[in-house]
């Protein structure tokens, strides 16, 4: 089971990367490389502030869209391709081993593309602030805390392709990581509203993904340090999530016919 | 879906051949996980009224029927070949025995287990209708990530990639991205990879689709080859001289139902007897006319095609106009004889299967 769960996910991690995906890498050097002259040129004050909030967000933006763009078409390429075929068809693979093997490989070729972009970015901040300091160590909690992100909008991106074409996954991923962003501003309309509207509305409040809770970007700018509860929150919490959401995949897929 | 990793594949109880296929399976230890021995007398594929219905309309609200009941048995090293225009259900069969569809009805046994068996693949080779394949991928990457997904050996799978390779002639371009590939060239990745892992059964679906002549020989041959060495082999076609060629028998669908089947040239006696007679003596025509004959002159010599049926009386006319026999030739029908008399007269099924 390992061994066919490592092969379906290096062979995502492949074709990413054949493909060119981390071509990506070259447009976000360059955009680290201009903003960290531009922010020198500013103010001393705010240059570090402005370059961690742009250097992280950017590391976040550039991640979310290749987990999109590449998650909803884990599945629905598949089929439309029939390479799944030859490997449901005739070869011991069951199909919640293909949906996590598919995962996986997608999630490891965020992780690269995240871990070289970090090395970028921290190559910045070193060169705005003259070297790294103890409080820096929030940046890395920051970029763990994008990982997360990305873990969860692939696994989203996943379940829509198991089910739905590629255009209406993509407009579903985008929509529900758009209003994850929002999620905590959504639990409070809900405390707002009174009788089964409350009801209703806190717990779709709840259901949404809450990414609210994983962009810590702003605070770690300010070098407010990230208390260690929320790291173990935020661990717990996704990875529920996660589990639930491929469980969901596994579900569909499982019913599906491979036409 | 049954957890069976780990064990001896257990053939499942209640069918009526368990008693001659429990004295054929081999119980093995449990460091040699899921290994089947098969014998002479198992059937490789026994398919006993498996159907497939599916859902059309804007609503979903029409039922069509892909494949009607179908009871079929393919004998182990057997080549059989399933034929039947574009939508009979010849890829619907093929995509139920694998698990890709699910049957509404009936059941099916591939190697003497359950469909729902994943471990049975172990021992199965499959190629698709016109293959796609991860075109990032080379043909050597390719089939060694197949050759993993098998569960082949670590230390066995780079031989075997390479044999598999060897043997579709694609050695030389062993190590080019499948994206410059020609369909040609695909299709014998296709038959590499679904032969890689050394499988027992093999499903082949249209695997001379799109080849040129030279191309289909070389895949005829293989099959031929692959039947040889004891694999069983379905494929499915449309290309009837391919599977007059090569099938010890065929079963023909249209409309996703059961036509006929048997040995090839069983079939053919069934549409057969005809016999084409030449004598001298161009008297006698109208006489053999009379029995159905169709007769053409040239000169004095007279060819007559007519029924098997009519022959003693078609002989006695002979003898009693003095005309002199010269061949009496029975005419050999082919495939398509067959087919078109089976289904020629009914318009091909809609459902895309």
């Amino acid at each position: 089971m390992i061994g066919r769960l490592t092969a379906i996910a290096y062979n995502t991690y492949r074709e990413a990367v054949r493909d060119r995906v981390l071509y990506n890498l070259i447009l976000f050097a360059t955009l680290i490389v201009a903003s960290s002259l531009l922010v020198g040129q500013i103010s001393l004050e705010i240059n570090r502030i402005v370059l961690i909030n742009l250097g992280l967000t950017a590391i976040s933006l550039f991640g979310i869209v290749i987990a999109i763009f590449i998650g909803i078409g884990l599945v629905s390429k598949e089929i439309e391709k029939r390479t799944l075929y030859t490997v449901l068809a005739a070869r011991p693979v069951r199909r919640w081993e293909f949906i996590t093997g598919k995962f996986l490989g997608l999630v490891m070729t965020l992780t690269v593309n995240a871990l070289l972009m970090s090395v970028g970015f921290f190559a910045a901040v070193m060169y705005v602030s003259h070297g790294l300091g103890r409080g820096d160590l929030s940046l890395v909690t920051a970029i763990y805390f994008i990982l997360l992100e990305y873990v969860l909008i692939t696994a989203l991106a996943l379940l829509f392709s198991t089910f739905s074409t590629p255009i209406f996954s993509s407009i579903f991923a985008f929509a529900i990581f758009a209003v994850g962003t929002f999620a905590e501003d959504l639990r409070g309309f809900a405390q707002m509203a009174t009788g089964a509207t409350r009801w209703m509305m806190t717990g779709a409040a709840y259901l949404v993904p809450n990414f609210a809770a994983l962009n810590v970007i702003s605070q770690v700018a300010h070098n407010t340090a990230v208390e260690p509860k929320l790291i173990l929150l935020n661990t717990l919490y996704v990875m529920a999530y996660t589990a639930a959401v491929l469980t969901a995949s596994v579900w569909i897929f499982e019913r599906r016919n491979l036409k | 879906m049954r957890e069976s990793e780990g064990h001896a594949i257990v053939p499942s109880v209640g069918s009526r051949f368990d008693n001659v296929r429990k004295d054929h399976f081999s119980y093995l230890p449990r460091h040699k996980p899921s290994a089947i021995i098969l014998t002479k007398q198992m059937a490789a594929i026994e398919i006993q009224g498996l159907e497939k219905s599916y859902r059309t309309g804007f609503f979903g609200n029409k039922l069509k029927q892909g494949l009607k009941p179908l009871t079929l048995s393919v004998e182990e090293g057997e080549v059989f070949g399933c034929l039947g225009p574009n939508g009979a259900g010849k890829t619907t069969t093929l995509k139920l025995l694998l698990g890709l569809v699910f049957p509404s009805g009936g059941t099916a046994k591939i190697l003497g287990c359950d469909l729902d068996n994943i471990n049975v693949k172990r021992y199965i080779g499959f190629l698709p209708e016109q293959p796609y394949f991860y075109d990032h991928l080379t043909p050597l990457e390719l089939l060694d990530y197949y050759a993993r997904l098998s569960g082949v050996d670590s230390r066995e799978r780079k031989r075997k990639v390479n044999t598999a390779l060897a043997r579709v002639g694609m050695t030389d371009s062993g190590k080019t991205q499948l994206r410059k590939f020609s369909k040609g060239m695909l299709q014998r990745v296709g038959i590499a990879q679904a032969i890689v892992h050394d499988p027992k059964l093999l499903l082949l679906d249209e695997p001379m689709s799109g080849l040129d002549p030279i191309g289909r020989r070389e895949v005829r041959d293989l099959v031929q080859e692959l039947n040889e060495e004891g694999k069983t082999i379905f494929f499915s076609t449309h290309i009837l001289s391919d599977a007059e060629t090569v099938c010890d028998r065929v079963a023909v669908l249209n409309k996703g139902e059961l036509k006929g089947v048997g040995v090839v040239a069983d079939l053919l006696r069934e549409v057969s007897g005809d016999v084409e007679v030449v004598w001298r003596g161009a008297r006698a025509i109208p006489a053999l006319s009379a029995l159905g004959a169709r007769c053409h002159a040239t000169g004095d010599v007279v060819r007559g095609l007519l029924s098997e049926r009519s022959l003693e009386a078609a002989l006695a006319a002979l003898r009693q106009n003095q005309a002199h026999l010269t061949s009496v030739t029975p005419v050999r029908a082919t495939l398509e004889d067959y087919f078109l008399a089976r289904i020629g007269d009914e318009k091909p099924n809609e459902v895309n299967a």
